[in-house]
């Protein structure tokens, strides 16, 4: 067992953990933040994607160690209160979902493509940057839009800060 | 997953030190591949001996025509260097094409080189550009390093501390990625040296990992261009054969892929 110390959604937190936990055990099983999910396992879906020191990173594949003194943000974390995320609201708005399964991932991804490319993103762009995580549902036709979407209402919401 | 003891090495030194006192260790970068492989039960290490925090193990540098990357260096820090895709942009865009985003924020040269998969990447690129491998004990040339599938020259306890690769004239890579994996169907990595010696690499082709290709080196020796390798013939012999594609089918991306790798070159 050991003790790992970290910052998950702005609040500091001490977990006791066997040392083969995960990261991904660490955030649902020991902190019930549940909305980040596994599926495949094996670092293919992209379904457990959480961001670690800003970095979308898929937590099924990091030990809880690992993440020691890191910086965690999940999908509980984006929110203000009440308002959702601008990836979000644009993911409600363009019908990026369907089961929902994938799409914790698919927004932290999705948040951190917008980070990295600003406002340089077109369709191609977004869809190759998408290949770490897998959709079963949509054809990911509205998950690539809603990321569009979502990337001009976070230049809008970053010019006004 | 087996139970294990997870350790964070603060220096190489403390790193090799764990490693003398634990039954069955192993050193842990990025993780990308050591998990997943603990997870399937395949690896059952006593102790987990994290490398990835170590400083010394981290960064580029760019020293004349030696272009240096630190065994912890990430695949995204790796990619969006200015000195590497200033010196050698093949390698930026190796990096840019290896796994997914995800993937590429924790996975490490070092990694990668150490576990030697016969169908990664970085391997094809240090066979072609004539690497050295740095390690806390001795350097290794990347011929006498890499030796059959998931085999290297290290010893036990033995750590890369960086990659030093010569700044070529031309190099090149180009590969057939598998849609789900990401990991090379083939890739074939051109590289043109400043002296004028070609050198050609190929990884996801062998049975025995990572080659060097003689006949397109041949080939490009006298003319560096795409069409100099038409008339190259590649045996299927010995050539890796599985669900996604044949001996021949690879034989032949060989040279697909060092045709593509040489348009690309610059």
């Amino acid at each position: 067992m050991s003790t790992v110390k970290l910052t998950v959604n702005g609040k500091a937190v001490s977990v006791d953990v066997e040392d083969r936990t995960l990261l991904v055990q660490l955030l649902r099983d020991h902190l019930n933040l549940t909305g980040t999910h596994v599926g495949c396992d094996t670092s293919q879906c992209g379904a457990c994607v959480v961001h670690m020191d800003g970095r979308a990173v898929k937590s099924c594949t990091m030990l809880a160690g690992q993440a020691d003194g890191a910086n965690i943000t999940t999908i509980e974390g984006i929110a203000k209160g009440d308002e959702l995320h601008p990836m979000q609201a644009a993911f409600r708005d363009n019908h990026g979902l369907q089961c929902g399964y994938c799409t914790p991932g698919m927004i932290m991804s999705a948040i951190d493509i917008v980070q990295r490319h600003g406002g340089q993103l077109d369709e191609a762009t977004v869809r190759q940057e998408l290949e770490g995580n897998i959709c079963r549902c949509t054809g990911y036709h509205n998950i690539v839009k809603a990321v569009l979407d979502a990337a001009g209402r976070m230049k809008v919401a970053q010019a006004a800060e | 997953m087996y139970q294990t003891t997870y350790h964070r090495a603060s220096s190489v030194d403390e790193a090799v030190s764990l490693f003398g006192k634990s039954s069955e260790a192993k050193f842990l970068a990025g993780g990308q591949t050591l998990l997943p492989v603990m997870k399937q039960r395949l690896a059952s290490p006593s102790d987990v001996i994290d490398l990835g925090k170590i400083k010394e193990l981290q960064g580029v540098e760019l020293s004349g025509d030696t272009l240096t990357i630190k065994a912890a260096t990430t695949y995204y820090d790796i990619m969006t260097n200015a000195d590497v895709k200033k010196a050698i942009p093949a390698i930026a865009y190796l990096t840019s094409v290896l796994g997914d985003p995800a993937v590429r924020y924790r996975g490490t040269i070092g990694g990668s080189i150490a576990n030697n998969d016969p169908a990664a990447d970085f391997p094809a690129a240090l066979l072609a550009l004539g690497a050295t491998v740095k390690t806390n004990k001795r350097s290794i040339a990347a011929e006498d390093f890499f030796q059959g599938l998931f085999s290297t020259a290290l010893e036990d306890g033995e750590i890369i501390t960086a990659v030093s690769f010569p700044v070529p004239a031309k190099a090149g890579y180009e590969k057939m990625r598998h849609p789900a994996s990401r990991f090379a169907l083939t890739g074939v990595f051109v590289a043109q040296t400043k002296s004028g010696e070609v050198r050609v690499a190929a990884t996801g082709a062998s049975q025995s990992g990572v080659m060097r290709v003689p006949a397109i080196e041949a080939a490009l020796k006298a003319n560096w261009s795409p069409s100099a390798i038409d008339s190259v013939s590649i045996s299927a012999s010995g050539l890796l054969a599985d669900i996604h594609g044949t001996a021949e089918y690879r034989a032949n991306l060989v040279k697909v892929m060092a045709q593509r790798a040489v348009a690309a070159a610059s």
